[in-house]
């Protein structure tokens, strides 16, 4: 339970369905201030939930595998001009590892989140994660990681609903979380600083020239470190006559390359760590390349994905999730 | 702890038939007004002070930072490194020196002898007497000598919190300028404590306003709550010592067959099984291999109401810095149960813990994965 609307409503409909719920709320991160990501005021608003449907609620500390699996690992990519996904590694090493193997540990048979995404029994006996019901909220894209032990101890009650049923529930069983926002971007970056301020404090940002398609300088970033493939603004440019973006960052020599946006089209991605629902997938699937993106079909092939028709660069180190229809195969991490 | 019922019928009885304000002159404010001179007698004599020199503060961190904040008085500050964040985290603020301890959690006292010889205008120095996660007593008698003899200006502070229901505070901290106490560690109710001034020491009030408490705290009296831990520590320290003897009994049961039935179990600090620098009333175990949160709740879904290290404000285990101060690994700490023991413990809740816990540490052992 975050504090929010979904888990709330979570751990509601659980509970309204006979099972025997506590509630737990992860601490992962700082913890002191007033509102972002574990804040006292989100903790509270999920044991004020908990209380009011008349649950136990606990507090689980994995700040330490946080820092290690989360944290430790987004700045590292960060300095290597990578994209990371710190939402997805949270989901892989902490909401679905540690918390599972926490659960299974107390003797819970399922641990349930709020997620926006489905968690489908197949024919063969097999389960898959499967898109929400509502489609701009899905969430499946972050759970794609999930394997067969770990989908048979997940639930996700409220991924039949969409975001405004959840609320409309909520708001029926007089839940205090029913009119909370959404939460939005990386939970352990505060708004203040922001990203540049969090990375700064970590590590040296080097400041990096902007080269055309020629290799002609033609404007310098703040720091090469922020820079993501695809990205059109803040590269320190004249007004141009056609938009311009990101098509590749080299940290070794602080360089940024620009050109149009067909020079950003690629024909196929190279992947890495490959992960699967149920055993590897060759041939033609539907491929999302960021949480929302629009799915396009492509073909795999081991380690490569051949799109259909060439897309706009993945940035490395942004998770790559292929589907079948609604439901998720697997996944990796764009080279 | 529970609240002693005579504590609880004492609160009761104040609240419905004394509504006094005791800064009041009529005949209900008067009455209030000997309810709480009563309370602060009592707490004089059984801290070994003047009645003057008690202060009543809301709890034991109130007292600690008022000590400490107060009775700075801009100089340098020197703390050990196992205090309690009421007096440690207001220390830091004023940038405190650290003392610190042996594996036992024992104050170093050749090192605190160094640190202040080393160090120009110390103004105070505050060492708690009892440790609240792992019940070391100091030898407070001896820290008041070192500090008058390197900081013969600086007045020491001693929270005391932990220690009125093991220990003759009166007498150990005798030679302390500044001592504080909490009512809920010794059958009282919570949000009550008191700081000994002892005469002659200057304190800056933290709290400003109608000038009660001889203007060093500000603030209507919580008359009930003062005159309920005014009972508690009178009978607290009337059974003191039978109560210590039987308490100390049914510990050493505990650890011993704890540290029997687990045998990879540690027993914090404790060399030799030896625990005569212990208060009687904790129990620090840890378990190698095994965290903390998870033993927790298996305890207290079996009944046995434990914790790992101080509680905190979003409900979550800490890692615990006094551990770190003793010496204590990372991995050991990751394990640790503090079983705490009081004046309404009984044979029974022995027996029951040694029951579950042992029971508990094998189950998550046997059930944890190895695939991480």
């Amino acid at each position: 339970m975050s504090g929010g609307v979904d888990s709330s409503v979570t751990a509601a409909l659980l509970q309204a369905a006979g099972h025997d719920v506590q509630g737990v709320t992860l601490r992962l991160w700082g913890g002191e201030a007033d509102q972002g990501c574990c804040s006292v005021a989100d903790v509270e608003d999920a044991r004020r939930v908990a209380d009011h449907l008349g649950l136990e609620h606990h507090t689980f500390n994995f700040g330490p595998d946080f820092d290690r699996h989360v944290v430790e690992p987004y700045v590292a990519a960060h300095a290597a001009g990578r994209t990371p996904n710190p939402c997805i590694e949270c989901n892989r090493h902490l909401k679905f590892d540690r918390l599972l193997e926490r659960a299974d540990l107390l003797g819970f048979d399922a641990v349930a989140t709020g997620h926006h995404a489905r968690v489908v029994d197949r024919p063969d006996g097999t389960r898959r994660i499967a898109r929400g019901a509502d489609g701009p909220k899905d969430q499946s894209y972050v759970l794609h990681m999930l394997d067969q032990a770990a989908l048979a101890q997940v639930l996700l009650p409220v991924g039949d609903l969409t975001k405004a049923e959840v609320r409309e529930r909520a708001a029926d069983l007089g839940l205090r979380t029913a009119e909370k926002p959404d939460s939005q971007d990386v939970c352990f970056i505060q708004t203040g600083a922001g990203r540049q301020g969090f990375l700064e404090s970590r590590i040296d940002l080097t400041p990096g020239r902007v080269l055309d398609d020629t290799g002609r300088q033609v404007g310098e970033v703040e720091a090469i470190e922020l820079v993501t493939v695809g990205q059109r603004r803040g590269l320190g440019l004249r007004r141009q006559q056609e938009p311009v973006f990101v098509t590749s960052v080299d940290v070794g020599t602080a360089t940024v390359t620009i050109g149009r946006k067909e020079d950003l089209l690629d024909a196929a991605v190279a992947l890495d760590d490959l992960v699967w629902a149920d055993g590897p997938v060759a041939g033609p699937v539907l491929v999302q390349c960021s949480a929302h993106g629009e799915p396009r079909p492509g073909v795999l092939a081991g380690s490569v994905l051949t799109w259909e028709a060439p897309q706009p660069r993945v940035a490395p180190g942004q998770s790559v999730v292929f589907y079948d229809a609604d439901q998720v195969l697997g996944g990796a991490l764009a080279r | 702890m529970p609240v002693r019922p005579e504590a609880v019928a004492e609160l009761t009885r104040v609240l419905t038939e004394l509504p006094g304000n005791p800064s009041g002159s009529h005949a209900a404010a008067r009455a209030a007004r000997r309810v709480l001179d009563d309370a602060r007698d009592v707490l004089a004599d059984v801290l070994g002070s003047g009645p003057g020199d008690v202060v009543f503060t809301g709890g034991g961190t109130e007292a600690d930072n008022l000590a400490v904040l107060g009775a700075s008085g801009g100089g340098t500050v020197v703390v050990s490194s196992v205090e309690h964040p009421a007096v440690r985290d207001p220390a830091l603020g004023l940038g405190a020196r650290i003392a610190p301890v042996d594996s036992a959690g024992r104050l170093d006292l050749d090192a605190l002898a160094a640190l202040l010889d080393g160090l120009d205008g110390v103004s105070l120095v505050s060492v708690m007497l009892v440790n609240n996660e792992v019940g070391t007593i100091q030898p407070l008698a001896e820290v008041a000598e070192v500090v008058r003899r390197h900081a013969p200006e600086a007045v020491l502070h001693t929270d005391a919190v932990q220690a009125l229901s093991w220990v003759d505070v009166a007498e150990v901290a005798a030679d302390a300028d500044l001592i504080s106490v909490s009512a809920h560690k010794f059958g009282g109710p919570k949000g009550v404590g008191a700081l000994v001034v002892r005469p002659g020491v200057a304190l800056a009030a933290r709290q400003i306003g109608g000038g009660q408490e001889r203007e060093r705290r500000s603030g209507t009296q919580n008359v009930a709550g003062v005159a309920a831990m005014a009972t508690a520590a009178r009978i607290t320290v009337d059974r003191r010592t039978d109560d210590v003897a039987r308490i100390t009994a049914l510990r050493d049961r505990l650890a011993d067959g704890v540290l029997t039935a687990v045998p990879d179990a540690v027993e914090t600090g404790i060399t030799g099984g030896d625990r005569s620098g212990r208060a009687a009333g904790l129990c620090h175990l840890c378990f190698p291999g095994v965290e903390a949160e998870a033993l927790l709740f298996l305890l207290d879904e079996a009944g046995v109401a434990a914790s790992a290290a101080s509680s905190c404000a979003s409900g979550a285990a800490e890692p615990s810095a006094v551990l770190a101060a003793m010496g204590v690994p990372r991995e050991q700490a990751a394990g640790s149960l503090r079983l705490s023991l009081g004046w309404a413990t009984t044979d029974a809740d022995v027996d029951r813990a040694l029951a579950v816990v042992p029971e508990v540490v094998s189950r998550l052992r046997a059930g944890k994965r190895v695939d991480a």
